[in-house]
């Protein structure tokens, strides 16, 4: 199991890597944490010409907090936003999430900007970025742009990236006041792809839900939103909760796994809103 | 036949050049390039963690690394940790509990306990299960590692990292 | 300490026992030498074009770019290697009817499974290896492939091997008494059909050889991570035409095997073949997706299953039904009968149970080819015993400890013979049954599960009595004409400083085979056991002997290091006794030192024995010449087996919401005799447990209906992880055997056997409040959720 011979050129700032992505094009690939690419091409599933290595950007490796606004660098590595105070404060949502992403080691190398090209239904990220209204900011030779995350999933391992474009930072709006973050995935081991997780932002005015973004992963072909209508106007009890789950469920539109059928995601989804919902303020008196 | 690139590393404590082709992970060029035989390729796709290093500080898995990524980086392979007290003790706590059978898995079941006890000193049963659930071994059944980890925090003083 | 009986001080005084084994300190070091770590000058690597199809012929194989790539050094096929191999056929005289047809390390005008390795290339590197099989072109045809049991078994599918009438490889019928009789008399007839799925073995080593091949004198040296270095050796004598002086087979460290490592594979074949061809090392280490394509699986087992009991809930009967999938061949040199074979003599065997009708129907299919593994048809026969056996006790309204009570074979009937034919020396169903209950606490778990039932909390609880199989005699595979050795061979040296040098033919793969030949050479020599060193695992070093596998290694290979450590005593104390101008009955060897025997003196240290003899035997008497070497060979003979005995239990919890399985508690008790090293049974016991649950809720080998192979990655195939296992409470009760002079038998399988069987049960207790019954392994929470009528 070894990977087809390629050529590796490093890129040390944003400027160089788009201008190589530009010349090489489509036989060039980006390398940033590897976790997904690297075992991708020991399988030859991968056989990029050319390896563009980004994970030295130093300007892709900062987490700034500004005007209520997280900005996490694509460089950034999970265990770096793991360990910001910045995004503790403003993304508790992403402290909560990073712990189910695959094992420590994993977590130490992957980065933010890979995850999310590569685009796994499976993944946690896209859909943590879905529920957070996160902007993907994407940069190629030709200038910049920013595209809301739920714009940016298309379909499985598929997003808007055009040609020649990279991943160079997320944009978050911090947590509001009222607002609250929960995360949670159902897996039958520790680390493993989930059968369905949920990431899931809800916004209260004195026991009244006013805005709810419930994203899910792992259960269609890329992350997506369901259910969040169900919830606006209501207090979240545990008829509310109900709805709410009966919505998740009709709303996706489920894919089947190696051991779960649709059925069984979708029984799986159902729960996972229940015991995700039941976990915010409110709920807990 | 492949190209290869000169590159330069601190391998266990020490300054190393070698010359490495492009698709080399750093796992092929321990085991075969430098003779580091104690970290092994169990799966190659980043599952089994038998791999497991450190690189500038941080536990990674060394098959999903190229060589040539890390000029210039620290590893610290399972052979290392020289004068390191908690390696040692761990090392000790192993082989008394009988917290290996076949070895295999036993480097980067090391490294990942050395990992877990430099910055949890004193965790809980489940919490070191959890913590070496990216370690697969196939043969111990997982109770003895978690003794022998179990026993090594004990006798760690209560706010000491242990190093 | 007495001299020269061995039965008189077996109990408990085997020293060492809390002395960590050395090959851990070596591992824990990073000191351990598998194959892949050994350096060779002048390497050539291998890698396999395999068959991207279940069925396929072969139409046309283009290999011409892939010999002009720089780096190559040798492209081969199948009919390449005629004339250097010849082919095998997994077949034994004591399975009559059993067919099979010819193998050939790489496929020949068919390929049958995913992943049977098609076109082997040799190059400088494993990566420019594989760079040429992506250049190779094959023109396949691909045939119609036969998947599930029962599209095998269908009489008007398609037939894999065409020189047969059907896919049925093998068929045994095995009856006692009337059980057709029995169940017309029964006052309670309960059934089920139970579908095991198909697991592999995956050892974090994977399989692994090096062939050295030295065309001077056609010798061959093959490093190889096998349990079994002389079936090795002699495989390769016969199929490669050579002399058997001139193979030799090296097992340095190996990484886990499990039976895994026991068997004839193509490639390695291949490597052998490839070092002929080329008169240079050639390595093959498998990778972890080869692994999981060509390993032997296990295990596909569909059993529909009835059990007859009278009103007092005694079991009259059994009857059985076992169609089990082997893949396209049968497996050489062990057959893939073994298993299904033993799975159907396992049903009911903890039970006094007279009548018995088993069938098993072996049938060929299109996937990889399954073979012995770590307890070998105990998790089938056990489970599908076990379930009935809790549908019985809720027909008869019996608690599960009560009817197994009822139905056990009691201490007044031993030696008994179970209704399918095995021997059993001795066990202690009862004592074991007892401890268990109390170990665990049943009645405080009764009454938490009723309390936590009540909070909408399902809990289970699950036990199961087993038989296990240890010990193989000669009966085993000697009369099926394979060339398996069942006897042991030890030669034992005392080194010139007193030290003791301990050469055995029974195997390491971490179980701890040589601290226990260790500990028994030092107990039986009288020495310190750091004294004592032990060489495995080198055919031209060691006496040849069966190696270890089917839990043989610490009973039969303990007994050859007992007997030659007497025989070493006694020519070390007759030595003695011409030094010290006495008789050799006069002395005792102590810790290492010659005593008085009347009075425990010391007279004088092995390490002067060692110095005098090999160094001035001038000083002994013209005639006389010290034996400082000995060997033994040691041969298990009567009853083909020795049976240990045991049950366990699980307690645990099911989501119901989701299907997932928590569990929470896990208890073994064993008995397997005299114990040599109370940590190293535990800790087989512990690791067999992990396997069974890896195989009753996580491992599945998942084919699509092509024969497309889908779980093949660590990712998609869910081994346990660390996690998700509980502790395992272990207790003991000891029955030694008399079969052998150790007292000691196996305990390799005690855990796999029945871990599957207790979560099975439990998972089943758990849901009965809410009606559901799983039938079907692993239990995913997607079967787990359907039996609930969730989905």
């Amino acid at each position: 199991m070894k990977p087809g011979l390629f050529q590796y050129v490093r890129a040390d700032d944003v400027e160089k890597a788009v201008s190589l992505l530009q010349e090489f094009g489509d036989e060039a690939q980006l390398l940033a944490g590897g976790q997904s690419l690297v075992p991708a091409m020991a399988l030859r599933m991968a056989l990029p010409d050319v390896l563009i290595d980004i994970s030295s950007i130093a300007e892709m490796r900062s987490i700034t907090l500004t005007d209520d606004v997280l900005r996490i660098g694509a460089g950034c590595r999970y265990v770096d936003v793991l360990r910001s105070e910045d995004v503790a404060r403003a993304a508790p949502m992403l402290v909560q999430a990073i712990p189910f992403i695959a094992h420590e080691a994993i977590r130490n190398r992957g980065t933010i900007g890979g995850s999310l090209a590569h685009a796994d239904p499976a993944s946690e990220l896209p859909a943590c970025m879905l529920a957070l209204d996160a902007a993907i900011v994407l940069q190629s030779a030709s200038g910049a742009r920013t595209i809301a995350a739920e714009d940016f999933f298309l379909g499985t391992y598929s997003t808007a990236l055009d040609e020649g474009e990279m991943i160079i930072a997320v944009e978050i709006p911090a947590i509001a006041v009222n607002q609250h973050h929960r995360f949670l995935e159902i897996s039958r081991r520790s680390g493993d792809y989930a059968i369905s997780g949920g990431a899931f932002v809800l916004e209260m005015d004195a026991g009244i839900i006013t805005a709810a973004r419930l994203a899910f992963f792992a259960v269609g072909d890329c992350a997506v939103l369901a259910g969040s209508e169900a919830l606006l106007g209501k207090p979240l009890n545990a008829e509310t909760i109900d709805q709410v789950a009966q919505r998740v469920g009709e709303e996706i539109t489920f894919y089947g796994d190696l051991y779960n059928g649709i059925g069984a995601k979708r029984q799986i989804t159902k729960t996972l809103t229940r015991r995700l919902l039941a976990q915010f303020p409110g709920m807990e008196l | 036949m492949d190209p290869l690139i000169p590159v330069s590393y601190t391998i266990n404590g020490k300054s190393v050049q070698q010359q490495v082709s492009v698709r080399t992970t750093l796992t092929d060029m321990l085991r075969h390039q430098m003779g580091l035989t104690a970290t092994h390729a169990g799966c190659e796709q980043g599952s089994c963690g038998a791999c497991t290093v450190v690189v500038d500080g941080l536990m990674v898995r060394s098959c999903l690394i190229f060589a040539i990524q890390l000029d210039g980086a620290r590893i610290e392979t399972s052979e290392g940790f020289a004068d390191d007290q908690l390696m040692d003790e761990l090392r000790r706590n192993f082989a008394d509990r009988n917290a290996l059978q076949c070895g295999f898995c036993t480097g980067g079941m090391l490294v990942a306990a050395h990992d877990l006890l430099s910055r949890t000193p004193h965790p809980e049963r489940a919490e070191i299960r959890e913590k070496i659930s990216g370690n697969f071994c196939r043969c111990t059944g997982y109770e003895a590692i978690v003794d022998a980890i179990s026993k090594t925090a004990q006798a760690l003083p209560l706010e000491d990292s242990g190093k | 300490m007495s001299t020269t009986s061995g039965k008189a001080q077996r109990h408990s005084q085997f020293v060492g026992q809390d002395k960590p084994r050395r090959n851990a300190i070596r591992h824990a070091h990073g000191r351990g030498r598998f194959v892949d770590d050994i350096a060779f000058g002048n390497l050539a690597h291998l890698a396999f074009l395999r068959s991207p199809y279940a069925h396929a012929e072969i139409l046309e194989i283009d290999t011409e770019a892939a010999r002009a790539l720089p780096g190559v050094v040798d492209v081969f096929t199948g009919p390449d290697l005629v004339d250097i191999c010849t082919p095998w056929v997994g077949k034994l005289d004591h399975f009559s009817g059993l067919r099979t047809p010819e193998q050939y390390p790489l496929a020949m005008e068919r390929a049958r499974w995913n992943g049977e390795p098609v076109v082997a290339v040799v190059a400088e590197s494993r990566a420019i290896a594989e760079d040429a099989l992506d250049l190779i072109m094959v023109e396949w045809a691909e045939l119609p492939a036969i998947i599930g049991i029962d599209n095998s078994r269908s009489t008007n599918g398609p037939i894999l091997h065409p020189q047969y009438d059907s896919n049925v490889a093998f068929v045994m019928n095995l009856t006692a008494g009337d059980a057709k009789a029995a169940f017309r008399d029964a006052a309670y007839i309960v059934e089920d059909t139970l579908e095991l799925g198909r697991q592999t073995g995956l050892t974090l080593e994977p399989r692994s050889i090096v062939a050295d091949f030295d065309p001077s004198l056609r010798k061959l040296t093959a490093y190889h991570s096998t349990q079994t270095p002389y079936q090795m050796q002699d495989v390769f004598v016969r199929h490669f035409n050579l002399s058997e002086e001139n193979v030799r087979v090296i097992s340095p460290d190996v990484g886990g095997s499990f039976g895994m490592k026991l068997h004839v594979y193509g490639e390695e074949m291949a490597a052998v073949a490839a070092s002929i061809r080329l008169g240079r090392p050639v390595k093959f280490i498998a990778d972890r997706m080869e692994s999981f394509l060509s390993d032997i699986h296990l295990r596909e087992h569909k059993v529909h299953a009835r059990m007859a009991l009278n009103s007092g809930g005694e079991i009259l009967a059994m009857e059985v039904d076992d169609a089990t999938g082997i893949g396209p061949f049968s497996v050489y040199p062990r057959t893939s009968a073994m298993e299904g074979n033993q799975a159907l003599r396992l049903m009911g065997a903890p039970y006094k149970m007279p009548h018995y009708d088993g069938t098993l129907t072996v049938l060929f299919q299109n996937k990889a080819p399954t073979c012995q593994y770590r307890a070998v048809g105990h998790p089938i026969g056990v489970t599908v015993t076990e379930h009935l056996v809790d549908l019985a006790a809720k027909a008869v309204g019996l608690n599960p400890f009560e009817i197994r009570r009822r139905n056990i074979v009691t201490q007044d009937m031993y030696p008994h013979t179970t209704a399918t034919g095995y021997i059993l020396e001795r066990l202690s169903h009862e004592e074991c049954l007892a401890k268990l209950e109390a170990l665990m606490d049943y009645p405080k778990l009764i009454a938490e599960q009723k309390e936590m039932r009540e909070r909408g909390i399902y809990r289970g609880i699950g036990i199961a009595a087993f038989i296990e199989i240890t010990n193989p005699g000669p009966a085993f595979y000697g009369i099926g004409g394979a060339r398996i050795s069942s006897q042991d061979g030890c030669v034992i040296k005392l080194e010139p400083s007193g030290k003791i040098r301990v050469s055995v033919s029974v195997t390491e793969q971490g179980q701890g085979t040589e601290t226990i030949m260790a500990q028994v050479a030092a107990t039986y020599l009288g020495v310190d056991l750091d004294h004592v060193d032990v060489v495995t695992g080198d055919t031209e070093r060691t006496p040849y002997g069966g190696a270890t596998w089917a839990s043989r290694g610490a009973g039969i290979g303990g007994a050859t290091v007992m007997k030659a450590a007497l025989a070493m005593k006694e020519n070390i104390l007759e030595i003695a006794g011409v030094i010290l101008q006495g008789e050799a009955d006069d002395f005792d060897l102590v810790d290492g030192q010659i005593v008085d025997r009347s009075n425990q003196q010391v007279r004088m240290s092995l390490a002067e024995i060692g110095r005098i003899a090999y160094f001035r035997p001038d000083t002994l008497p013209q005639d006389y010449h010290p034996q400082l070497s000995v060997s033994r060979h040691f041969v298990p003979q009567g009853t083909p087996f020795d049976f240990t005995n045991g049950v366990q239990a699980s307690y645990l919890e099911v989501d119901v919401e989701t299907g997932i399985v928590k569990l929470l508690n896990h208890w073994v008790v064993e008995d397997c005799g005299i114990i040599l090293n109370q940590q190293l049974v535990d800790e087989q016991i512990r690791g067999g447990v992990v396997h069974g649950l890896g195989g009753v809720l996580f491992e599945e080998c998942l084919y699509s209906e092509n024969g497309q192979m889908m779980s093949a990655t660590m990712a998609d195939y869910l081994a346990p992880l660390a996690s998700e296992m509980p502790d395992i409470q272990i207790d003991h009760v000891c029955t030694p055997t008399e079969m052998t002079p150790l007292g000691a038998k196996g305990v390799g399988e005690a855990g796999t056997a029945a871990a599957g069987a207790v979560v099975l049960n439990a998972v089943n207790d758990a849901l009965r409040p809410l009606g559901g019954t799983l039938r079907t392994t692993p239990l995913t929470p997607e079967r787990i959720l359907k039996a609930l009528g969730k989905i």
